[in-house]
């Protein structure tokens, strides 16, 4: 039988062993939004075996994104003692849409209010407060702890929060 | 000028070095902004940009053979190899110009990559593609101090024109066609001027709103000659930049961490 993760040409053993390393990957946490995974951030594209290596394929959020060195290594650690070959693509441009549902109740859990749907800047959505619920919220930074989100304050609980950039 | 580098190179060279510089400009605000909100956002905004030289800078040196890595591009490089617009070399004063700088800078950037997003150059394309959506955010930024200090007291709406005067020029020659034809014939780079039109189209709200004018430029070039900062004559500014930049690499060669 033929996993659908792993190409016909690669024995039993191999595909084990893959399947256990494409399950500890994905499960890496993102160093700046560490309730996330990478999976859940929309950053890891693919593990795919190339000629007997474990091909890592990534993207970054923003392209000055100063964690992705950090990613690497931290897949790498994760993949132990499997080696793997970490690849950057760029295109298809990441975007907030890519967060995963899972990833999106983890961020708002978290006290940063998940991103809506990407689009033109000027035809944003109202932003729901992570901790009282309310969309009466306004924007007091479009640029906060990381290129990916802004600052808002709640005006119905007054509670200042993070929010995830659309993007 | 010759060049040891090839028009397709020095067409990136110049997106790369127009990025380098803003954000190096940029980043020279750090701790300095006129509130902690603006600090963050003017560190990102460069960050952004700096995120964007490397990516270009790693691509122009991919087109070389040897090919050169992206340090050895932004740190061993001559300066009159850099292709950097000149306005992006001139120091910062008022808070004000700098937003005019960005507003101005971003507005054309973002017609920029709109175009390559789309260009024959796959990896360019993909840049481009990135870029555009991080600029659109600078653009908007920059709007928003743009309209509410042009639209403001009556100091802050005189700064904002005075900003906005000293860096018309410069934006104008953003639009200098400076790139070798069959570059552009190749779908590898854009027609510098083919941007003019749609960037000032959308300004031109964004201004009125912010009751802020611009004053009419003509541009003086004299035949045959090529545009500084594209031809690799930059001003002294950039000299100082350059020094800034590279002051830790060359108090500790080879140094990495």
């Amino acid at each position: 039988m033929v996993s659908p993760v792993v190409s016909p040409e690669v024995s039993p053993e191999v595909g084990a062993v893959l399947a256990d390393v494409r399950q500890r990957i994905a499960a890496v946490p993102d160093p700046e939004l560490p309730m996330l995974s990478i999976a859940d951030l929309g950053i890891l594209r693919r593990i795919e075996e190339v000629d007997g290596t474990i091909e890592v394929v990534i993207t970054p959020t923003y392209a000055g994104c100063p964690a992705m060195e950090a990613i690497r290594a931290d897949i790498e650690a994760a993949a132990e003692p499997a080696r793997v070959l970490v690849r950057t693509v760029l295109a298809p441009p990441w975007s907030s849409d890519d967060i995963t549902e899972a990833g999106r109740a983890a961020l708002a859990e978290h006290g940063i209010a998940p991103p809506g749907p990407a689009g033109p800047v000027s035809l944003r959505m109202a932003v729901r407060c992570p901790q009282c619920g309310s969309v009466e919220t306004r924007e007091l930074s479009r640029f906060a702890a990381a290129a990916c989100r802004s600052l808002r304050v709640c005006t119905t609980c007054a509670e200042p929060f993070d929010a995830f950039k659309a993007h | 000028m010759s060049s040891r580098f090839d028009a397709r190179s020095r067409s990136v060279l110049g997106l790369a070095d127009d990025a380098l510089i803003a954000s190096h400009r940029l980043s020279e605000w750090v701790a300095r902004a006129p509130e902690l909100e603006e600090d963050i956002a003017l560190a990102n905004v460069a960050l952004d940009l700096l995120g964007q030289a490397r990516l270009l800078l790693a691509h122009a040196g991919q087109m070389q053979v040897p090919a050169l890595n992206e340090d050895q591009l932004a740190y061993e490089r001559p300066i009159e190899e850099f292709r950097n617009a000149v306005m992006l070399e001139r120091p910062n004063g008022d808070f004000a110009a700098t937003m005019a700088r960005m507003l101005l800078f971003s507005a054309y950037q973002y017609q920029l990559y709109s175009g390559l997003s789309g260009c024959a150059d796959p990896q360019l394309a993909a840049i481009a593609g990135k870029a555009v959506k991080e600029v659109e955010y600078h653009r908007d930024h920059a709007a928003g101090w743009v309209v509410r200090l042009g639209d403001g007291t009556e100091e802050s709406h005189q700064r904002m024109q005075a900003g906005l005067d000293a860096e018309w020029s410069g934006f104008t020659r953003l639009f200098v066609d400076w790139i070798r034809d069959d570059v552009i014939a190749a779908g590898e780079a854009i027609f510098p001027p083919w941007l003019r039109e749609p960037v000032v189209h959308w300004l031109e709200p964004v201004l009125e709103r912010a009751t802020l004018e611009h004053p009419e430029v003509t541009l003086i070039r004299e035949p045959g000659t090529r545009e500084p900062g594209r031809n690799g004559a930059h001003t002294d500014d950039l000299i100082d930049i350059l020094a800034r930049m590279r002051e830790v690499r060359a108090a500790h060669p080879g140094a990495s961490w």
